[in-house]
């Protein structure tokens, strides 16, 4: 039961934030909407019984990458609210019935294999700690964590040329170097 | 009454389709960026949530990499939505309409 109430609280939390994050018209509450979210759902990870994942989230998303988002946000500047206007007409609405249809094929393709039942699932023996973690990942997995390290290190690369060789601030009297 | 997979599974289907709905609906590249990652996000759920279901330790390892790809991802879209601003002076994606016909 302790369950189900953790359960609904969170989902009623993620989604609160999600919301806002749609609505805001501020960059930053947007950000914090999101921030929220991903806060509910390493809440659903321990519920999981995926500790690791669970920091994993949080070290890494609600830390770095949200870090990320809010510094980006204050170099391009929170001011610069957006218009409601739509540009296509019905924007809003179209964007709601191919929403909410996204949404209701998803359940009903998915609805076969996920009733499965009423009994709890998540097996005690499948603990996500670091170890049984580390097991997989180093063991089956050994390419493709490797592989990681060259997309981690292609991104960095990619992110420091673009930096680097990208157009020049507006009026700040440097030199166009090319794009 | 107790939490089965389907709930996780719906739950994650909504935040996929709220992240949808912000990619079409808003201007900001920034905040659309925020919307991938809130797909990406319900994507980890659903993983994890199916590996728990079917005992097996490489749902959490799926998410894993997700997060890894995602964690890229940000990088690299930011430092676009960087460079587009420096010479647009803008993060609203309807300006960046020269390729229009």
């Amino acid at each position: 039961m302790t369950e189900v109430i953790l359960f609904g609280l969170f989902a009623a939390v993620a989604l609160a934030g999600a919301v806002v994050m749609l609505t805001a018209r501020n960059p930053v509450y947007s950000a914090m909407g999101l921030l929220v979210v991903m806060l509910s759902i390493s809440v659903f990870y321990v519920m999981l019984n995926a500790h690791f994942v669970a920091a994993v989230q949080l070290l890494v998303y609600a830390g770095a990458v949200m870090t990320l988002f809010l510094f980006v946000i204050m170099m391009i500047g929170v001011d610069t609210k957006e218009d409601n206007a739509e540009t296509i007409p019905f924007q809003r609405w179209i964007t709601f019935v191919v929403a909410g249809g996204l949404a209701a094929v998803i359940i009903l393709a998915g609805r076969q294999a996920w009733i499965t039942g009423n009994e709890a699932f998540g097996t005690p023996d499948l603990n996500g700690t670091i170890e049984t973690v580390a097991d997989a990942l180093f063991g089956n997995w050994t390419i493709a964590f490797l592989s990681t390290v060259f997309l981690l290190t292609i991104a960095a690369l990619g992110t420091i040329a673009l930096a680097l060789f990208g157009p020049t601030a507006v009026g700040s009297g440097e030199t166009e170097e090319g794009a | 009454m107790t939490v089965t997979v389907a709930w996780y599974m719906v739950f994650a289907a909504v935040l996929f389709s709220m992240g949808a709905a912000g990619v079409l609906l808003r201007r900001n590249a920034l905040v659309m960026f925020m919307s991938i990652e809130l797909m990406l996000n319900s994507v980890n759920l659903t993983f994890v949530a199916a590996g728990s279901e079917m005992g097996l330790i490489e749902g959490q390892v799926a998410a894993l990499f997700v997060m890894v790809v995602a964690a890229a991802e940000v990088t690299v879209g930011l430092a676009i939505l960087v460079a587009v601003f420096r010479r647009r002076s803008t993060a609203n994606v309807d300006t960046l309409s020269e390729l229009k016909g």
